[in-house]
């Protein structure tokens, strides 16, 4: 039957609603601030939302987007090769290409959008794609639409990685090498350093996704490998305006001219609407705000500081350093499960991630930080896992401080 | 080259320990259907395979292989 491949899916939901738990799909009935919100008729603060600069609240990028659809209306109804490229479209893919320092932009609708659709086209049949084990979702259905062959290097691995293109002999230098900067679910950052390294032995393109990274790491906020002084080997720079910037969007930014070739034989980039113009006013505006604060920055890091040593010190099995993200791994499902609910009781909304989003069979209660949290919320929130031990929801795997 | 069967013994040996449910092994044993690998376990196995051929397999060609004999025919492939 056509179907029957969703019932295991559907069975899971059948027994998350049995179990009155709704971690998929929670509604959030109202937005109080860029960290408070009501979820589920319930106050909640609010620490799964990738919102890392709070800049979705900021005043400035709000009165932008106001402005900009009272001047350009709700939405350019078109592709970006047909009616769809307004001034403002441009604008941000030359201020978007400045921020990297680089000359060639392209921005997408989504960044999902962004990272599949480069992913789909930069290598074809013939040509050959490394990609780090734990790649996003939509990095695996780009390289998968491309034709190229793909091959997995263990997860933030450089030998591993290195291996691989030792054994593709003249077919390195034409590889494409795909790494993320900070992972979404755990929160570890590649070792670009070491990548750059086996870029430079074997040759190949590197094309670097900084979703999680741009706006938290870096001197000005460039992401992994500024932070990594690895810039002039990334070939191309993918990202996302729906987590630092506050909005929606992606973008693709690269020294390589030939990306304005390539802006017209990538799908997710033609056949689909282009932003509407307030989106990209107020993503301007945020570019603005992270390139002239970077107390933002440094805000985001105490606070995930904060919340990463408070569950360490709580002997919870958190990553093995500081990140915007923090995620406790978990083996049980039921107890994750029933450990997100017993949070969301204590009013702190989290990410509930099961596999395969999760890198390994391992479940995950997955925290964002943002710089926008107060440290007392921070506070509340370690408080709530500190419940959850003392209800025996979760036991601690190492020994508390 | 090595013969098609020598890949295949090399298979057999490699999936010794993973074969749980104590199957006689044969070219046409499928790996997930008869075997009841897991995706993790065929990963685990895909490694193996590639660190003693030196070889790196693509993981676009694995919707094509089921059985321990499309196995050995792409490894064989793959390390002419």
């Amino acid at each position: 039957m056509l179907f029957d491949k969703f019932q295991t899916m559907a069975d899971f939901q059948a027994e998350l609603a049995a179990r009155h738990v709704k971690p998929f799909g929670a509604v959030t009935e109202k937005i109080l601030s860029a960290t408070e919100g009501v979820v589920e008729g319930r106050n909640v603060i609010l620490a799964g939302t990738n919102n890392y600069l709070g800049l979705s609240f900021d005043p400035r990028c709000i009165k932008a987007a106001q402005e900009a659809a009272a001047r350009w209306g709700t939405g350019t109804t078109g592709s970006r090769l047909a009616n769809g490229s307004f001034s403002e479209h441009q604008a941000l893919e030359t201020e978007i290409a400045q921020f990297y320092g680089v000359d060639h932009a392209i921005v997408f609708s989504t960044g999902y959008a962004a990272t599949m659709g480069m992913c789909s086209t930069l290598a074809g049949p013939g040509d050959t794609i490394l990609l780090d084990a734990d790649s996003h979702a939509s990095i695996y259905s780009g390289v998968k639409l491309s034709g190229a062959d793909i091959i997995r290097f263990k997860h933030n691995d450089p030998e591993d990685l290195a291996k691989r293109m030792r054994r593709l002999g003249d077919r390195a230098g034409q590889a494409l090498i795909i790494a993320e900067g900070i992972y979404s679910m755990l929160g570890d950052v590649a070792p670009l350093q070491e990548i750059a390294a086996v870029k430079r032995e074997y040759g190949g393109y590197l094309f670097l996704d900084e979703a999680h990274s741009m706006g938290a790491l870096g001197e000005t906020g460039r992401g992994a490998a500024q932070a990594a002084g690895v810039e002039a080997d990334v070939d191309f720079f993918a990202g996302t305006f729906s987590k630092s910037l506050g909005a929606i969007g992606g973008f693709c930014v690269s020294r390589h001219a030939e990306l304005e070739a390539i802006r017209f034989c990538i799908n997710a980039y033609i056949f689909t609407a282009s932003s509407a113009p307030s989106i990209i006013a107020s993503t301007r505006a945020a570019l603005r705000i992270i390139t002239e604060e970077p107390q933002l920055r440094h805000k985001l890091w105490d606070n995930a500081n904060r919340l990463y040593d408070g569950l360490k010190d709580l002997g919870l099995p958190v990553g093995p350093t500081a990140s915007p993200v923090v995620a406790v791994e978990m083996e049980d499902r039921s107890a994750t499960i029933e450990c997100w609910n017993a949070l969301m009781a204590a009013g702190v909304y989290v990410n509930l991630v099961i596999p395969p989003a999760s890198p390994s069979t391992n479940f995950l209660l997955r925290n964002s930080v943002s710089a926008a949290h107060t440290s007392a919320q921070i506070d509340t929130i370690i408080a709530a896992y500190a419940g959850l031990i003392t209800a025996g929801l979760i036991t601690p795997t190492s020994k508390a401080h | 080259m090595t013969d098609y069967q020598e890949y295949l013994d090399f298979l057999y040996s490699a999936l010794a320990f993973q074969n749980k449910k104590q199957l006689v092994l044969s070219e046409d044993t499928a790996l997930v259907a008869d075997m009841g690998l897991s995706s993790l376990e065929v990963m685990e196995f895909i490694e193996k395979i590639e660190d003693h051929f030196d070889i790196s397999i693509p993981l676009n060609i694995l919707p094509d292989v089921n059985t321990i004999g499309d196995l050995a025919k792409k490894v064989r492939e793959l390390n002419l």
